[in-house]
């Protein structure tokens, strides 16, 4: 194959050289169930505690406060509906416009089985309003759920200032933290969150693995009921190969914290410079908020995105875009939507999202092909001429 | 890529004749910025031996990739051909020659057919086809009227939302209109019913076996260039006036036993025999 500049980490990322090595012997030799008596599977079961170690050192929780999932989507699906079932009585749930879809999917979900959601919409910079939401919740408001940064546009929410105002009210809070897990800071003994989901893949562990983090004391009902796994939150056979993965990821990721997140947001902004000054009518969203070190999400006016993300494709680089002709659906995203991207604009959102592993020559390479690739469709566009 | 095959992938890639035509004296546009497409197609139309040619095409496409291949598809085919010609192109007719596109994307085809009619319309100086005063916008997000609908239905015998979503936007974003878009699909097809019915349904069996025509059986004909008239029905006995090239065909015995009176037996009732007449 050749040379693929992958600048879409926020849609899956590469799995570490160091995670698949670790990952290996548990593929071969080291094949035993954790939940066996004899010692050739209690080994798993021991280096199975090693990564739950990992992963719980780098939001700073206790090992016992993670559960191994499936995936992102597990761990929402999971901490909401644990809410759901422990409160029957409270029939209100809050959230944000702009969560990912498993977020908004299951809410979608609930709603037609007779609950009521909030959806707290953003405002200009990107930002939802803290008042509203400490107005919101109410005494039959059963949890709130709300990102802690944004897998399109990168926005970050004050998840502290977010966590308290919902526990001075007395209410569960979950945040799905798929995103910024490994890139942004995270300090569970600081920060009062019940429930919080992450996802391997989206830090160079492999796909088939999320995490919960579930606060110790917090009230649970599990997804999946069955036998003793994960303490009895999660049952089913462990994943084990992928357990292991997640926690060689995490490892790295905390050991890098948060030195990798400068040298990725100096990247990303030597990225979003030359686009500004490479090519006109370029708006760049949530800058005037804070946002993922990573993450760059740019609207092209007089263009549109499906173009832009084919045309980088035969040029070998990976990026998304938020106007969604090529995601199913025929309009622009909720989130491209909610950030208000002025018309002439939203139909030509592209998301670049980086990784450790991208490099200046990438950056360049990429910088030199979008400029092209904008001139090409403008030439070919009947709008944006003077 | 995505779901392209080869063709339409090379006339993204490589589109032909883009941009302005400084001597064009026939220009169509169609689509917006909000929508996400839109297209404006320059003709140059001359006369010669008293016929109006299409000497030369280009185009200004804002869109994905398959909204650029069909107009780069659309400008290739309509070169060299006589206005008249160029009319009875459809939006079909571009797909085809593009290979075939992904269902979703059917409407960029339509964008093109739209955008040449309004071209030939421009040309003659007359209005451009559309928006009627009394034709009211059904989806919202992309404008699309009522009209659009009920042509898109009628000419591509639609039969369901999604292809109507396919072929014309609507309902492809917040959905809220897919119950009015239903309700003038089901009005098409009993008008459709109708127009294939010489006779006025007597029973619900009848306007069974009248909508059972019109919505798979007259287009499946109408597809090779035939076509069927429902005459009368007595009892189990349906009597049909066959069309176009039907009426020539040398096989249209085996159409009429294989196909029409089959899918009347599998569908509605197995007594049912059918016979040319009328």
């Amino acid at each position: 194959m050749e040379h693929i500049v992958y600048l879409d980490n926020n849609a899956t990322t590469m799995v570490a050289p160091e995670v698949f090595e670790a990952m290996l012997p548990y593929f071969s030799e080291r094949y035993g169930n954790p939940s066996s008596l004899h010692s050739f599977g209690g080994n798993v079961a021991r280096d199975i505690e090693q990564a739950r170690a990992r992963v719980a050192h780098l939001i700073g929780a206790h090992p016992e406060e993670i559960v191994f999932t499936g995936c992102g989507t597990e761990s929402d699906s999971t901490a909401i509906r644990s809410a759901l079932d422990q409160l029957p009585d409270k029939r209100h749930i809050i959230t944000s416009a702009v969560e990912h879809p498993a977020i908004l999917g299951l809410c979608g979900y609930l709603q037609k089985r007779g609950y009521q959601v909030t959806y707290l919409q953003i405002d200009e910079i990107g930002q939802i309003d803290l008042d509203e939401l400490r107005e919101t919740i109410t005494d039959n408001t059963a949890i709130v759920s709300i990102m802690h940064a944004n897998n399109e546009s990168g926005i970050v929410f004050p998840l502290h200032e977010i966590a308290e105002i919902v526990k001075e009210k007395g209410c569960l809070f979950h945040t799905d933290a798929v995103q910024s897990t490994g890139k942004l800071p995270l300090d569970m003994s600081q920060t009062p969150v019940d429930f919080l989901s992450m996802s391997g893949h989206k830090l160079h562990a492999p796909k088939g693995i999320g995490g919960l983090f579930v606060r110790r004391g917090t009230p649970y009902t599990p997804l999946l009921i069955g036998g003793h796994q994960e303490s009895d939150k999660r049952a089913g056979t462990e994943n084990v190969t992928a357990m292991i993965g997640f926690g060689k990821a995490a490892e790295l990721a905390a050991a890098d914290l948060p030195r990798e997140g400068f040298k990725l947001q100096a990247m990303r902004d030597r990225l979003q410079d030359g686009l500004l000054t490479r090519c006109k009518d370029v708006l760049v969203n949530g800058a005037a908020s804070p946002r993922l070190p990573n993450t760059l999400s740019v609207s092209f006016g007089y263009v549109e995105g499906e173009s832009i993300v084919l045309l980088l494709d035969e040029q070998g680089i990976c990026v998304s875009t938020g106007s969604a002709c090529s995601s199913g659906s025929l309009d622009i995203s909720h989130v491209v939507k909610c950030l208000g991207v002025p018309s002439t604009h939203a139909h030509g959102t592209i998301r670049f999202s980086l990784s450790r592993y991208t490099t200046d020559d990438e950056i360049d390479y990429a910088l030199e092909h979008m400029e092209r690739i904008i001139d090409r469709l403008r030439a070919l566009s009947p709008f944006g001429r003077e | 890529m995505w779901d392209y095959n080869d063709k339409v992938k090379e006339h993204f890639l490589n589109p032909r004749n883009i941009g302005e035509l400084p001597d064009a004296n026939a220009i169509g546009h169609t689509g917006s910025l909000r929508c996400g497409d839109a297209m404006t197609l320059y003709m140059k139309v001359e006369t010669i031996d008293s016929e109006e040619r299409i000497t030369d095409a280009s185009f200004q496409t804002f869109g994905c990739a398959s909204a650029i291949a069909t107009a780069s598809m659309l400008t290739e085919m309509i070169k060299g051909k006589t206005l008249a010609e160029a009319e009875t192109l459809t939006n079909q007719d571009i797909v085809d020659a593009l290979g075939g596109l992904p269902a979703p994307k059917i409407h960029c085809s339509v964008m093109g057919a739209e955008a040449l009619e309004a071209a030939i319309a421009n040309y003659r100086g007359e209005e451009p086809p559309g928006h009627d005063d009394e034709d009211r916008i059904i989806c919202a997000c992309f404008e699309v009227s009522e009209k659009t609908i009920r042509d898109a239905v009628w000419e591509s015998n639609l039969t369901t939302v999604e292809q109507v979503t396919n072929h014309t936007k609507a309902g492809g974003a917040c959905g809220q209109c897919k119950p009015d878009i239903a309700r003038i699909i089901g009005e098409v097809l009993e008008e459709k019913a109708q127009a294939l019915c010489d006779i006025e349904p007597e029973s619900e069996r009848d306007r069974k076996i009248g909508r059972l025509i019109a919505e798979v059986i007259a287009p499946q004909l109408t597809g090779h260039g035939g076509g069927l008239q429902l005459v009368a029905i007595d009892g189990d006995r349906v009597v049909v006036r066959l069309k176009g090239a039907c009426q020539m065909c040398s096989n249209n015995q085996g159409t009429i036993n294989d196909f029409v009176q089959q899918k009347l037996r599998d569908e509605i009732d197995e007594k049912i025999t059918v016979e040319v007449g009328g």
